[in-house]
């Protein structure tokens, strides 16, 4: 008693001095009143560090700007982790460090908007089955991040690759996933050590088969019109349940007594997503489903910023460009389920020639190591069939677009100076088999060195196992 | 009823006649950079010669012989139609909830070892899948069921490609089976059944060797006729076993079991850590099929995955072979691409696609090279064929140019003018 006796006293007195406080500025009515209740909107922040690093000029390169450019024997300044130019007389810095790439070709990092990796990792074994939150239909409330192992083998595979940034988005299964988060191609001891910082998030979405199926026998969904009618639901739940918060909100500013309302993790997710706050990347095969999706997307008001896989894109490419969603696509995946039984390797191309954005991703923990050669069959393909497309303009299916779709432009996906210094130095022309990533730098820093074996990341899972840090 | 007979009857007769004119049809090829595979090695500015459906010689030069309609290949390379080595085609077209997929099947009393299936029954020709591999270069496969749930995955079949309505090559030409952890996972869940289990399958078949084995006979083991009679020509070495193995200690223990068999041809699947037991695989004479981009450690029985795997595994003088897909079997170019990107030599890439594969299946007799009195499949791409920017020009099967079409291209031409007065069904190309 006698211990407890000071505390109540000091508590009372925090509570006076807060009386005492509001007391001094007004006599309103809001005396009484809560603080508004504000949700924290970023509750797993960024702990991104980039590796110290000087200035570095790469030069004697044919540089692939990522906008379109190609410059011959030229030059590019990364300094303080920033592209500072491309060009071919460039004033340096006195400690630059000169990496003559004669011969080499240099392009900016590439960007996969699908991945998953960590999220299903390596070993694929069910302990690591962590992608898909198989329990009901829409699980918007669950966040691909807090499946992501860091130590999946895959994350340096990718580096190898010339992968910089992904999204790692939750799998398919669900009308609506969950959702996604951009990471930079860095290991990390958490997740957080990776993540993009302040990059947008993504909601995983999807349209057709999957769902249906895994829902068939359960509650449903069980058809297409049956996974329509979810979508529909649950933004018409999302809607409802923002109108709530907005109604607290205006009436706490109001000063009239507002109780707050109880938060719904998966209701919220989804408002925030209406709002434009998170971009929706839809998984989506079939033209006649991406057209579905399109009123709805008017129906709710909201924005869906790309379409995955979208094998047939090719089919209704002029509609997509009109309504500005950009296409992830492979080069030459079909078959393997009857909504992907119509692709075509001249998919990307045609999509990219009707003025369409296109973006080139893997969805495999395989292709993400050479994207770069998906671009090159998606562009051969294209110009077998009469669309000419340089190969400045095709690496934008691999860094700029992907940037674009995941809000990052602004800051990596293009050579342009000012931008973050993630770049890769190609042994030859990356639209060939033989080509691979000698070089990638991450903000300025070289985190992969084809040519220095002892300085690669191995991950804790491969220490001590046959093949440790060997050439993979 | 006459009628409709006579005329069916006319067009099968006119079909068989027309096949036989184009089969007949001499052609050069000239000019182009020929890779024969066989001992002539590689040929600049050569000529195939192609007379009744086989080559007739390769040359050095262009050599246009009176009557050989001639094709102009100069700039272009030249080399044996691509060998699928490992697939399902022509057992599936769709992979799944889409109908029925041969390359699956569930329990059954007919067999409880899975040795007697029989793919030779199921192969459809006229599966989308084979115009979009054939007019890659795809020109003839091993093809296989992949799941059986038992021991093993049937008898594959060598097949064509070719615009054909008898695609098999060879029926019951390998049986396969697979002692990793997938093996293990369907045979009792350990490697400690699943061994003992094929030890004592190739037991019986010995043992049934020269035995007659008709309904009327006893027969006391635990193998059913059916799968015992499908076993007999693999314990002779008559046609391969290919084994699906991956960590180096099951393929050791595969290497113990051809030395405890000596006439058992093996082929091993996967091999993902064969460069760790390369010299072994080398000094036993086993080739292996490989997925030379399968660098991740998917299980614990692949930690030593590397893309490395076929340059390794060719340095200490292992046969190997590449192409493992279905409907992107035409990728296995790129395959073999990535492998010499890995330290395989270009000379093996290409092998490991052509020759190689005919090779360890036992057909190199009639596919797999350009040499004399074999069958003419062959492609002229307009460039290194390893390289994903180049393709295939033009196709020939048994002979027989391949019309460049398949569904997908018909897709493309309809889809490549997007504004039309009328639904784009009605567009035909």
């Amino acid at each position: 008693m006698n211990l407890l006796f000071p505390k109540r006293l000091a508590a009372l007195a925090v509570l006076s001095g807060l009386f005492a406080l509001n007391g001094c500025s007004d006599a309103d009515p809001k005396l009484s009143q809560e603080p508004l209740f504000e949700i924290n909107q970023n509750p797993f922040p960024s702990t991104y560090k980039a590796i110290a690093s000087g200035s570095v000029v790469i030069t004697n390169a044919t540089i692939l700007d990522g906008i379109g450019g190609v410059f011959e024997n030229s030059s590019v300044l990364l300094q303080d982790g920033k592209v500072v130019a491309i060009g071919t007389t460039l004033t340096l810095p006195e400690d630059v460090l000169t990496v003559d790439a004669k011969g080499k070709w240099v392009t900016p990092g590439i960007i996969d908007v699908h991945s998953h990796l960590g999220v299903y990792a390596a070993p694929s074994v069910d302990a690591h089955s962590d992608g898909n939150e198989i329990t009901k239909p829409v699980t918007a409330q669950v966040w691909a991040e807090h499946s992501i192992w860091p130590q999946d083998p895959g994350f340096q595979r990718a580096l190898a690759g010339g992968i910089t940034s992904m999204q790692i988005l939750p799998g398919s299964a669900n009308l609506v996933g969950g959702r996604g988060v951009t990471v930079k191609n860095m290991p990390g001891t958490t997740v957080q050590d990776m993540k993009f910082p302040d990059a947008p998030y993504g909601m995983k979405m999807a349209c057709g088969e999957n769902p249906k199926r895994v829902y068939g026998k359960k509650s449903g969904p069980s058809t297409r019109m049956g996974n329509v009618a979810g979508y529909r639901q649950a933004w018409s739940d999302a809607q409802n349940y923002q109108h709530k918060w907005d109604k607290y909100t205006a009436d706490h500013k109001a000063g009239k007594e507002a109780k707050v309302p109880k938060r719904d993790l998966k209701l919220e997710t989804l408002a925030l997503t209406l709002k434009g706050e998170i971009l929706v990347h839809m998984h989506c095969y079939r033209s006649d489903d991406m057209g579905t999706m399109l009123d709805v997307m008017k129906e709710f008001d909201y924005k869906i910023t790309a379409f995955h896989h979208a094998v047939e894109s090719y089919k209704i490419a002029d509609r997509l460009a009109e309504e500005g969603i950009c296409s992830a696509m492979w080069a030459d995946w079909w078959g393997f389920k009857l909504e992907a039984y119509d692709g075509i390797q001249e998919n990307v191309a045609m999509v990219h020639a009707a003025k369409a954005c296109a973006i080139v991703h893997s969805d495999s923990d395989l292709g993400i190591q050479r994207l770069n050669q998906e671009a090159a069959k998606a562009w051969a393909n294209g110009k077998r069939a009469g669309i000419d497309i340089t190969q400045g303009e095709a690496w934008q299916w691999l860094s700029a677009n992907p940037a674009k779709s995941l809000g990052i432009f602004d800051q990596t996906g293009s050579l342009e100076a000012g931008k973050n210094a993630d770049v890769v130095i190609w042994s030859a022309d990356p639209f060939s088999t033989y080509a691979q990533a000698e070089h990638v730098y991450l903000d300025g820093a070289l985190v992969y060195d084809r040519n220095a074996p002892d300085t690669w990341p191995v991950s804790d899972f491969e220490l001590g196992q046959p093949g440790e840090g060997d050439s993979k | 009823m006459k009628t409709v007979n006579k005329v069916m009857f006319g067009v099968l007769f006119s079909s068989v006649l027309t096949t036989q004119a184009l089969q007949a049809k001499s052609i050069a090829i000239v000019g182009g950079t020929i890779h024969t595979m066989s001992s002539q090695a590689s040929i600049e500015n050569g000529t195939v010669l192609i007379k009744d459906g086989k080559i007739q010689q390769v040359v050095a030069g262009k050599v246009t012989p009176e009557g050989y309609e001639v094709v102009d290949a100069t700039g272009k390379v030249v080399t044996p139609g691509l060998i699928g080595a490992m697939s399902s085609l022509g057992l599936v077209d769709v992979g799944f909830s889409a109908g029925t997929n041969d390359s699956n099947s569930k329990q059954t009393s007919i067999s409880n070892y899975g040795a007697a299936f029989d793919v030779s029954y199921s192969v459809n020709p006229d599966s989308s899948l084979m115009a979009i591999a054939r007019i890659e270069g795809v020109t003839s496969a091993a093809t296989s069921m992949s799941r059986t749930g038992q021991l093993f995955n049937g008898q594959g079949a060598m097949i064509s490609l070719g615009h054909t309505k008898q695609p098999i090559i060879q029926a019951r030409s390998f049986v396969s089976t697979q002692v990793g952890n997938s093996g293990a996972d369907a045979i009792g869940g350990s490697r400690s059944v699943l061994w003992v289990s094929l030890e004592q399958a190739l037991g019986e078949a010995k043992f049934a060797i020269g035995k007659s084995l008709t309904p009327m006979d006893e027969w006391h083991g635990e193998l059913s006729k059916s799968d015992v009679t499908a076993l007999i020509p693999v314990v002779k070495g008559e046609i391969p076993l290919l084994v699906d193995a991956k960590r180096a200690a099951d393929i050791r223990q595969v290497i113990a079991l051809k030395q405890r068999h000596k006439g058992l041809n093996i082929v091993i699947l996967h091999a993902t850590e064969g460069w760790r037991v390369a010299a072994e695989l080398a000094a036993n004479n086993i080739p292996v099929i490989l997925n030379p981009e399968s660098n991740l450690p998917y299980e614990f029985d692949q930690l030593g995955a590397t893309l490395e795997n076929a340059g390794r595994l060719e340095k200490a003088g292992v046969k190997v072979a590449i192409g493992m897909e279905s409907h992107n079997i035409r990728l296995v170019r790129q395959h073999a691409g990535n492998a010499v990107a890995n330290g395989l030599s270009w000379q093996q890439g290409l092998a490991s696609i052509t020759i190689n594969v005919a090779t360890l299946y036992g057909i190199d007799n009639r596919l797999g090279s350009l040499q004399a009195g074999k069958q003419a499949d062959l492609v002229i791409w307009s460039g290194d064929p390893l390289e994903v920017m180049e393709t295939a020009e033009m196709v020939f099967i048994a002979g027989e140019e391949v019309h460049q079409e398949s569904r997908q291209s018909k897709l493309r031409d309809r889809y490549l003018q997007l504004q039309s007065d009328k639904p784009l069904f009605y567009t035909r190309p």
